[in-house]
């Protein structure tokens, strides 16, 4: 009787688990790297209906942050300004630039300029800018060097694993209260110290219980 | 001497290379921009049906979902009777000449900080008109170390942050009215009008 399977068959089995083992060590990889924030949210950054540029105001003209947003301190939410704000300026600054036409009409017929969201939490993440900001973590820990953005694109994943890193060890991104918009701040030379000193004083604690982000 | 069919391409270093390669090459593309709406592979709950702040709401014909309390009611803490701190006048319609707010250290500090955010833009960090904007071409503001504006009453100044004056737009909706006076009383220390023993506690 002639052989059924031929010599190399005797190393199917072995190929066969390498193969598996290859497949799925790639299918995990695939997951790990393209489905992650990392990948599918930071850098997005929408087509606004107006061509406004936090390099220009931030920037050039050094506005601080809480001119336009400012709620910021004070709510969960950072508010984005209401046309108002910008009409504080531009009643007389380019009020007949072609690029601020959205802005002037909006102000004219009271109808709402709609800006479109970049960061986005899911709905079940509760986030408070207030609490944050009091305890001395800057915008630019968060958001990027926003003054420098041309259009604001997302800096950082907003995952839960990124929410925890910082409230395990808050000690870097600890600033005086008072420096939280500054976007060049860097932590002075004895940083260790300051924040040990900081979270002593302002009793910061920041949560990593499930309660705490999902109420 | 090998036959050609002997050669075969090495398949399994060949697929661990893979598995290595095509997410080194992918992270060219992390972090990239894109104006595309971030892609959420298990959307689970995201979108609830609920309105956070300024979300858009297609019940009302407005299409805001923030709604302002109904006209002639007035929301608990929100009375604001007290014409002197919430308008600048007293009962004869005067403008006051004292600041509501004693001018502590704490006030004064206060008062800084927001005079550089909301002020400095126009007025200049020392007050004295040569905000970045001026130089774009907006109105040039009075110097606040002028005499005009040494003697003009505070309960004026507080008008004019509260409603505008001019050229002067309206900070009402930016500044709580604590904050409004606390910059005042910044100003006046601007101006070399507060007494020194005035800021200590
Ligand atoms: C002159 C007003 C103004 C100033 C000053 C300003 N912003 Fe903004 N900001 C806006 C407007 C308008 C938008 C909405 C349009 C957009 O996303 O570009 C916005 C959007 C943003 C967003 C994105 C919001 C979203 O949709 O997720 C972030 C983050 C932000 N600003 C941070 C900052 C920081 C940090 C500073 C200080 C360096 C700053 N802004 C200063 C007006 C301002
Ligand atoms: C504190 C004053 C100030 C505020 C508030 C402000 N801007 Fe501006 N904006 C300026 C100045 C100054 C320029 C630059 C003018 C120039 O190029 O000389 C400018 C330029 C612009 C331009 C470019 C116009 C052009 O034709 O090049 C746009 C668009 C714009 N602003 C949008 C906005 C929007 C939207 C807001 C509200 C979120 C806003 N600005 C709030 C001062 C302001
Ligand atoms: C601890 C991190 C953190 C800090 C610090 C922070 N932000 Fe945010 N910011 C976020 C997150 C997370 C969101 C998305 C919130 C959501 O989707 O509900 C957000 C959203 C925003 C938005 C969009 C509107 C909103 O609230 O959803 C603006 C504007 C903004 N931030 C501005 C600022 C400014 C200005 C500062 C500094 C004064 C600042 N942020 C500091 C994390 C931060
Ligand atoms: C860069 C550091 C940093 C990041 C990033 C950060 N946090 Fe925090 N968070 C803090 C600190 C510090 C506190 C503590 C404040 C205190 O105790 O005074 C805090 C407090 C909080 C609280 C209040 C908890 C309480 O005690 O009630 C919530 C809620 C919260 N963070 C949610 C989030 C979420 C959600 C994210 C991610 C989207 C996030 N944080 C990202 C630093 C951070
Ligand atoms: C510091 C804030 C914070 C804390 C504490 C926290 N989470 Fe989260 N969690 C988040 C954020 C932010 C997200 C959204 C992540 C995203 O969109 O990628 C999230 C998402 C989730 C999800 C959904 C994941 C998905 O992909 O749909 C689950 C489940 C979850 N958290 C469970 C927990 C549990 C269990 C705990 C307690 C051990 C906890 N979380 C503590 C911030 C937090
Ligand atoms: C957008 C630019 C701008 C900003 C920001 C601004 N001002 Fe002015 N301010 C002006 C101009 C212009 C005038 C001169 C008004 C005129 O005579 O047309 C003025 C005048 C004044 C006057 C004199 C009013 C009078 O009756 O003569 C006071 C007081 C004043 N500003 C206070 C403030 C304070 C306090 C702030 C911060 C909360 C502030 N301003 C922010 C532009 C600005």
């Amino acid at each position: 009787m002639a052989q059924i399977f031929p010599p190399w068959a005797n190393r199917l089995p072995v190929l066969t688990l390498l193969a598996a083992a290859v497949l799925g060590l790639s299918a995990v990889s695939f997951v790990w790297y393209y489905f992650s924030p990392w990948y599918t949210d930071v850098g997005y950054r929408p087509t606004q209906p107006v061509f406004y540029s936090h390099l220009l105001h931030a920037d050039s003209l050094g506005i601080d942050c809480r001119y336009c947003h400012s709620d910021v301190e004070t709510s969960p939410t950072a508010n984005i300004p209401p046309v108002q704000t910008c009409m504080n300026c531009h009643k007389i600054i380019k009020a007949d630039s072609e690029r601020l036409q959205p802005v002037v009409q909006s102000y004219v017929t009271k109808t709402p300029l709609k800006w479109v969201r970049v960061h986005k939490l899911p709905d079940f993440v509760y986030f408070d800018h207030s609490i944050h900001l009091r305890a001395g973590v800057g915008c630019a820990g968060c958001h990027g060097r926003v003054n420098e953005m041309l259009v604001v694109s997302q800096a950082k994943p907003l995952s839960m694993s990124w929410c925890l890193d910082c409230h395990r060890h808050p000690d870097d991104h600890l600033r005086p209260p008072d420096q939280i918009t500054n976007m060049d701040w860097e932590p002075a030379a004895d940083q260790v110290e300051f924040a040990a000193k900081q979270k002593h004083e302002l009793g910061i604690e920041p949560t990593v219980d499930c309660s705490g982000c999902h109420r | 001497m090998p036959r050609l069919t002997d050669i075969r391409p090495p398949v399994i270093p060949g697929l661990l290379l893979l598995a290595v390669i095509v997410p080194l090459l992918g992270g060219c593309a992390r972090e990239s921009p894109s104006e595309k709406p971030p892609i959420h592979v298990v959307p689970d709950m995201d979108h609830q049906p609920k309105y956070k702040a300024q979300a858009e709401s297609d019940f009302f014909a407005d299409a805001s979902a923030m709604r302002l309390p109904v006209k002639g009611t007035v929301p608990r803490g929100y009375l604001r009777a007290d014409d002197a701190f919430y308008r600048g006048r007293d009962e004869t319609e005067a403008y006051v000449t004292a600041n509501p707010l004693p001018p502590t250290a704490e006030v004064l500090h206060r008062g800084e900080e927001r005079f550089n955010i909301y002020c400095s833009p126009c007025h200049g960090k020392g007050g004295r008109g040569d905000g970045t904007v001026v130089a774009r071409g907006f109105t040039q503001p009075p110097d606040f170390v002028s005499d005009s504006l040494r003697q003009m009453p505070v309960g004026q100044m507080f008008e004019a942050v509260t409603n505008g004056v001019r050229n002067m737009p309206s900070y009402r909706h930016q500044l709580r009215p604590e904050d409004r006076w606390a910059i005042i009383a910044y100003l006046r220390q601007l101006q070399g009008m507060t007494e020194p023993g005035d800021t200590l506690e």
